[in-house]
């Protein structure tokens, strides 16, 4: 059901490919925020503001940086990277069910943790919340995540794509090798 | 209106490219970052060296716009979030972009990661102007650069060797690292007895 690391690779290098020769090197992270302002503006319509000129600022300052771009993006969420991000969650629902779905005990949780932590569900959750802030936090404080800066960044030698991937494989692989001791 | 449109096409076949090479299963990742099973980790060389040699060997041919490259700024944040994504990443399994396609697949468990994530990002948001006080964020090594100078780019080179000439090489190298990696580097451990 996976594909093989050759075919795989390649079809990811093609889609990392696509996305710089027609639009923009792929990125995923920063809608994370976006998804934020759009739930806050929603239930406080004073954070992102026009002015009359046009140009968008916030009360947050991180959303109101770079110009108000973030800003933007809250209050237009038809825009190329939030409408990216919704279609890969629908590219991946169409691939999951194509390929006849992952299993009522995937679904609950992966089976490296079930054979490491036992099948405890609220275990299982709360080591995953916590990761998802952690990870975000992380992800914003780097200014990208897995595929803005490890993917996107090292295709283009950027520098700083080289030196978030030494940070998160240093951490990465020594947090797995304790963790999962156990075979899947 | 265009533009909406390849942010269907593309994000749509990244969301199912991602689901079909095993990136949205916790199980693969697991194993690629304990290091017992090393295909996700040759898929993912591959693809960076794929995408490089395609989009520098564009470049020189003129087919690949030289502006649609986007370099993020390099500053000692991007070390200590690339840490704590490492970690967060290990334990659970996701990164904010599988995460959405593991939960698009039916995992409940990544639904409980985007929450944390929105919630984590939230946390950015409030705390970012002590962050940029800290100095964390200032650029260090020039900043946007790439690691040679890239012809007709808006960006500085950390050398002045030729950009494209050695995207092209570092990409080959990606290629050349994901054929010889083993397929596993840690010793095969007693598989669980249940499952």
């Amino acid at each position: 059901m996976t594909l093989n690391w050759k075919t795989g690779g390649l079809a990811l290098g093609l889609v990392f490919f696509l996305a710089v020769l027609l639009v923009k090197p792929i990125g995923v992270s920063t809608q994370f925020v976006i998804l934020d302002g759009i739930l806050w503006n929603a239930v406080d319509g004073s954070v992102v503001t026009q002015a009359d000129d046009g140009s968008y600022t916030s009360t947050n300052a991180y959303l109101a940086k770079s110009g108000g771009k973030y800003a933007k993006n809250v209050a237009n969420p038809l825009n190329y990277s939030f409408v990216f991000v919704v279609a890969m969650v629908a590219g991946g629902a169409i691939s999951a069910f194509m390929r006849g779905g992952i299993g009522a005990q995937e679904r609950q949780m992966p089976a490296i943790w079930r054979a490491n932590f036992g099948d405890s569900q609220m275990k299982r959750n709360a080591a995953v919340f916590v990761a998802g802030f952690v990870v975000l936090y992380g992800a914003r404080l780097a200014g990208g995540c897995t595929s803005g800066h490890m993917m996107s960044g090292m295709m283009q030698t950027s520098l700083s794509g080289y030196i978030f991937a030494l940070g998160a494989f240093a951490a990465a692989v020594p947090t797995a090798l304790i963790l999962f001791r156990k075979e899947a | 209106m265009s533009s909406i449109l390849l942010a269907l096409i593309i994000g749509g076949a990244f969301g199912a490219v991602l689901d079909r090479v095993g990136a949205a299963s916790p199980t693969l990742i697991g194993k690629m970052l304990n290091l017992s099973n090393l295909h996700l980790m040759k898929a993912i060389l591959l693809a960076i060296g794929t995408g490089s040699v395609l989009m520098f060997g564009g470049q020189m041919l003129g087919l690949v716009d030289v502006a649609h490259m986007s370099v993020k700024t390099a500053y000692i944040g991007v070390f200590v979030g690339g840490l704590l994504l490492g970690f967060g990443w290990a334990l659970s399994g996701y990164c904010p972009g599988t995460s959405l396609v593991g939960a698009a697949a039916g995992r409940k468990d990544a639904l409980v990661f985007i929450a944390g994530g929105l919630l984590g990002a939230a946390a950015y948001m409030a705390t970012y102007p002590a962050v940029k006080d800290s100095g964390l964020l200032d650029k260090i090594a020039g900043g946007k650069v790439t690691l040679g100078t890239v012809p007709d780019a808006k960006y500085e080179g950390l050398t002045a060797l030729p950009g494209d000439l050695l995207g092209i090489a570092l990409g080959l190298a990606f290629i050349v690292v994901a054929f010889i990696l083993p397929e596993r580097i840690t010793q095969k451990q007693p598989a669980a007895a249940t499952v």
